[in-house]
């Protein structure tokens, strides 16, 4: 179990490792000097902005500096938490306008991901080998899983919000509100976070559901259920096993999916201008502000790095072979 | 008289019509008897032991009736077949290695089974035949994936002879072993029926040498029907069904498996089952044929306890 | 890009079997299977759009043809934009180019799956261990992310450029899918038999592993195509779009971004959004047709 942790936490590092110095690469590999078309590029209101970006950008590429001292710095600012001064919300700093940012998509990513993996896998689950079931469930779960995040979440805000009106389309709370520990600001983050959430819900819950019939009906014909059932056993107790052994891959499928998941919030979050990451990262973009986007780049791996660690924790409580000392789990 | 088979039919079905894998075979079982189940791949011999337990979902009951200690087996409702799988008939499959859940311990899955079944684990029994089979009691306490392959051939062994069944259909537990465990499986098996665990005993079995030193009566299917069935000895020394000779003229030493590959000293291939030729099976193939084998061959008793289907014998 | 590395939860191909009778059985039944047939033809149907629909118009798609925001009509039968742009001008050429990145994207991904699924399930040992920690990272990190900073710094996109990025980044799943068939080949008396005569390891790779695995390779590659047509969608939709075309992606995102949805003009974002979905779905459906196809377990009676 000791060597099972010390391979996924090294995968973690590694990747963390990687991730960084990709970040710091990526701007250094522009061709041109990176500093003038960076601030050329950048639509900047505010003259002061340009100034700060300007000496940003020249002491984080630190021409007189070399390049290994470079690459430490960038190190060094990372762990104090200086992820630079973001352009658009100038002059706040990067991981300040991220942290702001974090709870929203948290709070829309976490009930959706949840939910769904549990909806879908009962719903799989069901449809395995009952046809009528099955021959619902399938395509349906097909249209979900092929249907891109943002186009769902459009038509949700189009059929809810615009024709019916019933729910509103924007923002994580009403305009009109201060955020505050009031009934009404909480009623409001609610209505709010209906729709963005079951956008998520629904194309998650499509490869849920397939992902569950096809893994229960490949283990009720495994070679277990067939001597189970040879014996005599009810379908009960073989349906049993093989739920609870086709869920353990759907753990690991959940580790697998986090990457789709979170561009399924961001996109979601766009078409809602839901406060969250994704607004963030189109602003980012749409302002031409790097640190910001830098930012958020991390923030997003180590999100996932930190979730696929819990999720190996899950599964090891799961499944008993890791726990006695077996290579359980190959990924 | 444990078990009697009459007239068995069992097709499966395929999108290109009915394969009659298994197509008129009768035979007769006596208590405490071990049966030896020979043949080529594609002979019948698997769909006869998976018939007597569990049909799979595209095998058909086509005719033919079973008696298992005088009560007939239901064998094409696999619901009122439900009771006696484990209590009356068992079965030691194939795949032994992956028989057991992979994710429950050896233990509580048997617990589980039993209690599904609405038996009570006797322990001390459970224990007592662990020790049989030289198996540690430590076993039932750990997943299959910690047993090595033999120790999970055992303890399946065990699981299937738990209830004391009067028919143990062992089907081809020994093609994967190496030959000095097989003899271990084989003396296993013995002590099973001497000491009373099972009643009777059918082997099916690749190997034809192997059948000779466990079973009594050695029962030889080609085709989907029965070719010869006699008392062990009977079979490999005076076999009277060209086929039988061939098969075992082509055993150059004892221990040699035939497998699957065809038989050398048999040109040609068995015939198709989807539209079996008139007549004996083995015509196109056989050394021996004439005018007659286009009609079938009745099985007939050419001496105590020996039946041949051939019209030369 | 949604389900699960979904081919490695099918059962695996039965290699062994003698291919030309395997073959003709597969043809057998591919021409009765309702899933394939409804999803290839939904893709051919698609893919002749794509193909020959762009011929049709001779300006731009992005030339301002109309009157702004014009409803399904005759001349239009998708309407036209907030800026007078035919919608069906857009939708073919966009669907032209979700198959250019379907097909690059996916393509590239599956080639560099392959390659490292192949060379480490074949040769194993350090070299395994190297490939599979390597893939893991790649595993690990959220594609979109990694795709995000790279097209933000990008000042020119061009769709090659973004199914370059796509494939060098959702290979990983293949790889490893890819790799647990190989190393169950390996030990095959063919693979023993072709290792033993001296034979190289590309060509035993090439002519005796990657031959038996045909019909999963291909699989594979089905589903890589669909999943980089929703990457680059939703890359489109974030802004990081091709800056010289225009792609079903973009026109989602004009739409979000200029208020298609206050402004009650559904003929502009619910195109686009049909074509991404019916493409990826046909292929999905068509794929697990495929698998029925090639797998007799699964074939239904």
């Amino acid at each position: 179990m000791r060597q099972y942790f010390g391979r996924k936490l090294f995968i973690y590092g590694l990747t963390f490792f990687v991730a960084v110095t990709v970040n710091w690469l990526i701007p250094r590999f522009m061709p041109g000097d990176p500093v003038a078309s960076m601030v050329a590029r950048a639509s900047i209101s505010q003259p002061e902005a340009v100034a700060a970006m300007q000496a940003y950008y020249t002491d984080l590429f630190g021409l007189d500096q070399s390049l290994i001292s470079q690459y430490f710095n960038f190190w060094a600012a990372l762990v104090t938490g200086d992820f630079g001064i973001s352009i658009w919300a100038y002059p706040k700093p990067v991981a300040d306008v991220i942290l702001g940012a974090v709870p929203y998509t948290l709070g829309l990513m976490i009930p959706a991901i949840l939910l769904s993996w549990l909806v879908g896998n009962w719903a799989g689950a069901l449809a395995a080998r009952r046809k009528l079931l099955d021959n619902t469930v399938l395509p349906v779960g097909y249209i979900l899983t092929a249907t891109p995040y943002m186009w769902i979440a459009i038509l949700l805000c189009w059929g809810f919000g615009v024709v019916l009106g019933v729910l509103p389309v924007a923002g994580g709370y009403s305009f009109a509100l201060q955020p505050s520990w009031s009934w009404e600001f909480i009623g409001s983050l609610a209505q709010h976070w209906v729709l963005p959430f079951a956008s998520l819900f629904l194309v998650a819950l499509g490869g849920w559901a397939i992902g569950m019939r096809n893994m229960i009906i490949y283990e009720l014909e495994a070679d277990y259920s067939n001597y189970l059932a040879a014996l005599g056993a009810p379908h009960r107790l073989i349906r049993r096993y093989a739920f609870r052994n086709a869920v353990l891959p759907q753990i690991t499928g959940l580790a697998l999916q986090l990457g789709v998941l979170v561009a399924g919030a961001l996109v979601t979050e766009i078409v809602f201008s839901y406060p969250g990451i994704g607004s963030l990262i189109l602003k980012a973009i749409q302002n031409k502000d790097f640190f910001l986007i830098q930012g958020t780049f991390l923030f997003i791996v180590l999100g996932v790095l930190i979730a696929n660690f819990i999720i190996d924790v899950v599964y090891v409580v799961v499944d008993p072979r890791t726990r006695a000392g077996m290579a359980g789990a190959s990924t | 008289m444990t078990l009697s088979v009459q007239d068995l039919r069992v097709y499966y079905r395929t999108l290109r019509g009915e394969v009659k894998a298994l197509d008129g075979v009768s035979f007769e079982l006596a208590d405490g008897e071990i049966l030896g189940l020979a043949g080529e791949s594609g002979c019948g011999k698997t769909t006869l032991g998976k018939s007597l337990i569990r049909m799979d979902g595209r095998m058909k009951h086509v005719g033919g009736r079973v008696e298992l200690d005088g009560e007939e087996l239901p064998i094409g409702d696999t619901v009122k077949m439900n009771p006696f799988r484990f209590t009356e008939v068992s079965i030691i499959p194939q795949y032994s290695m992956s028989a057991m859940n992979p994710t429950r311990k050896i233990g509580r899955m048997v617990r589980e089974l039993l209690d599904s079944r609405g038996v009570t684990v006797d322990t001390e029994e459970l224990h007592r035949r662990l020790d049989l089979v030289e198996l540690d009691r430590d076993v039932l306490k750990r997943y299959p994936m910690e047993l090595s392959g033999g120790m999970k051939q055992r303890m399946v062994m065990v699981i299937s002879t738990l209830l004391n069944p009067s028919l143990l259909i062992a089907d081809e537990i020994t093609s994967a072993l190496d030959v000095s465990t097989q003899k271990a499986v084989v003396t296993t098996l013995k002590g099973f029926r001497d000491l009373g665990f099972v009643k009777s005993m059918i082997f099916i079995t690749h190997d034809i040498s192997l059948t000779n030193q466990l079973a009594d009566t050695i029962m030889v299917m080609y085709a989907g029907k029965l070719a010869e069935k006699a008392p062990s000895d009977a079979v490999v020394n005076r076999p009277r069904h060209p086929y039988t000779q061939l098969l075992i003229s082509s055993l150059p030493e004892v221990g040699v498996r035939y497998a699957d590959k065809k038989l050398t000293g048999i040109p040609g291939n068995p015939p198709s089952l989807l539209d079996p030729p008139v007549g004996c099976r083995f015509q196109d193939r056989c050394p021996l044929a004439f005018d007659k084998c286009r009609e079938e061959p009745p099985v007939v008793e050419v001496e105590k306890d020996h039946y041949v289907a051939c019209w030369k014998a | 890009m949604t389900t699960t590395d979904p081919v490695s939860t099918t059962t695996a191909p039965d290699p062994g079997t003698p291919p030309v009778s395997v073959r003709r059985e597969a043809l057998y039944f591919a021409v009765r299977n309702g899933k394939l047939l409804v999803g290839a033809t939904i893709v051919g149907i698609f893919l002749l759009v794509g193909i020959i629909g762009p011929f049709f118009y001779d300006q731009s798609p992005m030339a301002y043809v109309g009157q702004p925001m014009l409803p399904p009509s005759a001349e239009y039968p998708f309407g036209t934009n907030t800026f007078g742009q035919d919608i069906l001008a857009q939708f073919v050429y966009g669907v032209r180019s979700t198959f250019e990145v379907g097909l690059l994207g996916g393509g590239l991904a599956a080639i560099i799956g392959m390659l490292v699924g192949f060379v480490a399930g074949y040769r194993g040992g350090l070299v395994d261990e190297i490939l599979n920690m390597f893939t893991n990272v790649v595993l690990v990190i959220p594609t979109l992310a990694v795709l995000l900073i790279i097209n933000a710094y990008l000042g020119i996109r061009s769709v090659a450029m973004q199914a370059l990025l796509i494939g060098l980044t959702s290979w990983p799943w293949a790889a490893r899918a890819i790799r647990a068939q190989t190393f169950s080949l390996r030990g095959r008396d063919f693979v023993d038999l072709a290792r033993l005569s001296g034979v190289r390891t590309g060509r035993i790779i090439l002519r005796e592993i990657a031959p038996n695995m045909s019909s999963y390779l291909f699989m594979t590659f089905i589903l890589l195509f669909g999943g980089s047509i929703l990457i680059a969608s939703s890359l489109d939709f974030i802004g990081l779009g091709p800056t010289d075309g225009v792609s079903l992606g973009l026109m989602l995102n004009h739409a979000n971004q200029w208020s298609a949805l206050m402004l009650g003009l559904w003929w502009w974002f619910v195109p686009p959004g049909i074509g991404i979905t019916a493409i990826v779905g046909a292929l999905y459906v068509a794929n697990v047709g495929l698998d029925e196809v090639f797998n007799p377990k699964l074939r239904e009676l």
